[in-house]
């Protein structure tokens, strides 16, 4: 009975447009919602950090390094912002962290794919980032207000990301027939993955219930990913590039680009672990927390001597 | 040699020793012990690409043929590089790179702090610039150096092992020849012998905080001057010069 009164309370603020705060009374679900979907966007901002990285060292230039390395360094950032978002719901980053290594928590399929050349630092910003923009903007008005908020900080930095990405392939779009056809190839392996990172079609997609009474979700998987094609199919053209699907075209009736079927069967096969770099992705992880383990424990057992000392003084 | 010749091989040896520590500071991304430290540490690679950035450029201003800060990165080779024997050094474990970074740091840091005062008036206002950034380098690495020390029996026994194999690096840091000789004269240049005794003190007082012993000098090498490295340069320069070089007719 009691619950009954605040879960109509809840819902009655969530229509009213007001956030939810961490010290508000929350459903259950609505809480563990939040916890997998706020943790699986820090987990990807940090596992995504690892395909940009692989090309760090080799930067065609001093500055598209330092553009690169700011870029991977505003991705940690987001991370950090997000498990702060994450832990506002009652368990810790360290929790969370445990759920990613021990595969119990996912991370944005799209960065099991591997990055082959500098032309793919451009795809990943243009395509990647933009397609999690989109995303983005939409969750910036979520009922959480510190996911919400969360949002609002990352959406700014994702933008220049985004932006900076586009630069770096029409550039190469525009160079020696090498770049260009480096520049095609990145287009060509990036499109359709991430076309599927908004996730299933709606008609397959049973969680999004609650999720969209609950405003955590406010507009569906296949709103999202017709936004996206919409803006992008003009910014390919622009440079010259194909996107690699024959059934894009523009419908005048619906007023947006009709496309090709997605490859469902690929991308259930790398969401399960079968991608090119899902284990080299999650190793990688493992591997850097471990080596660092020797490193928390000191600065632990540092400051807890500093306080001691304090206590004796 | 001339005084502009010397002023080229000096800026090298400053834009040089900052890229390719940034080099090795950018492959700690995704590598940290913490988000937080993993985001201190490219910090500090991305003040080290700029400062390699504005040193290289202006070798290029001084010699006047047009060279790039591009130009120099890229397509120099192994033994035309001037950077310190002790920023090539391969990261190893967290405590390896901090002993690396608090040596070389406290190096900077006063280098840095004497160049304020250099008669060149762009060496005064990078180096002005380029000390804001290794002043924070220095209390980076001396903190860390500090809870290392003086945090659990394995991570002091660690970063005294880092600390004494790298030790053998720093004697590089204070060598000096006709170059320094010819800037000093002009106002130019840092007398490093008078540097060798401001890192002493501070080598010595961040040592002793951090419960370590100073190792006893030993044979030091040597090489920076005449662009004679260890073998891991090579390897470090072959990755990051691919792209330029695989396709010299591209831009980026």
């Amino acid at each position: 009975m009691e619950d009954a009164k605040k879960l109509e309370e809840f819902q009655a603020k969530i229509d009213a447009e007001i956030k939810i705060e961490p010290k508000d009374w929350m459903p259950e679900d609505y809480r563990k919602h939040l916890q997998r979907q706020i943790s699986q966007h820090a987990h990807s901002e940090v596992i995504g950090m690892q395909p940009e990285g692989n090309w760090i060292s080799r930067a065609p230039s001093l500055r598209a390094k330092v553009v690169l390395l700011a870029k991977i360094q505003d991705e940690a950032g987001h991370g950090q912002y997000l498990y702060s978002a994450a832990e506002t719901l009652g368990k810790s980053r360290d929790e969370y962290i445990e759920e990613l290594q021990s595969e119990k928590a996912k991370y944005s399929s799209i960065f099991n794919y591997p990055t082959l050349t500098w032309a793919d630092m451009g795809a990943v910003g243009w395509l990647v980032d933009g397609a999690a923009i989109v995303n983005q903007v939409s969750l910036q008005r979520t009922s959480y207000g510190p996911y919400a908020r969360a949002m609002v900080r990352i959406c700014k930095e994702e933008s220049f990301h985004q932006r900076q990405g586009y630069e770096i392939i029409a550039h190469m779009a525009q160079g020696t027939p090498e770049q260009k056809a480096m520049a095609q190839d990145a287009l060509n392996r990036f499109w359709w993955p991430s076309i599927m990172m908004f996730g299933p079609h709606d008609s397959d997609s049973p969680n999004t219930g609650n999720a969209t009474l609950w405003k955590i979700k406010r507009e569906t998987n296949d709103e999202l990913r017709q936004k996206f094609i919409d803006k992008t199919v003009g910014q390919a053209e622009i440079i010259g590039l194909t996107i690699p699907d024959p059934d894009l075209k523009w419908n005048e009736a619906r007023g947006h680009y009709d496309f090709g079927k997605m490859d469902w069967d690929e991308f259930w096969n790398v969401v399960k672990g079968n991608g090119p770099c899902n284990k080299q992705r999650l190793e990688h992880h493992k591997k850097a927390h471990k080596e660092g383990k020797w490193v928390r424990e000191a600065a632990l057992t540092y400051a807890q001597k500093q306080k001691e000392k304090q206590m004796v003084a | 040699m001339t005084q502009q010749d010397a002023l080229i091989n000096y800026c090298l040896r400053l834009g040089d020793t900052s890229l390719i520590l940034g080099q090795r500071m950018a492959e700690w991304t995704s590598n940290g012990p913490t988000l937080e430290e993993d985001i201190a540490l490219t910090n500090i690679s991305l003040d080290l690409f700029g400062q390699a950035r504005t040193f290289l450029t202006y070798a290029g201003e001084v010699e006047g043929k047009g060279r790039t800060e591009d130009d120099f990165a890229y397509h120099r080779n192994e033994r035309e590089f001037y950077n310190t024997l002790l920023s090539e050094r391969p990261n190893g474990h967290f405590g390896d790179t901090i002993a690396r970074n608090f040596l070389h740091a406290a190096f900077l840091y006063h280098l840095y702090s004497a160049l304020t005062k250099s008669k060149d008036d762009k060496i005064a206002a990078l180096a002005s610039k380029s000390l804001k950034e290794v002043t924070y380098h220095l209390r980076h690495s001396s903190e860390w150096i500090v809870r290392l020390g003086d945090g659990t029996v394995e991570s002091h026994q660690k970063i005294q092992d880092s600390i004494n194999d790298l030790w053998m690096f720093t004697g590089d840091l204070f060598v000096m020849n006709e170059v320094d000789e010819l800037l000093i004269k002009e106002g130019i240049a840092a007398n490093l012998n008078e540097i060798k005794k401001l890192w002493d003190n501070t080598v010595n007082e961040v040592l002793q905080r951090a419960t370590l012993k100073r190792p006893i000098d030993g044979f030091m090498q040597k090489g920076r001057l005449e662009g004679r490295h260890a073998e891991c340069l090579g390897h470090l320069l072959a990755e990051m010069q691919f792209l330029p070089r695989a396709y010299p007719d591209a831009t980026w």
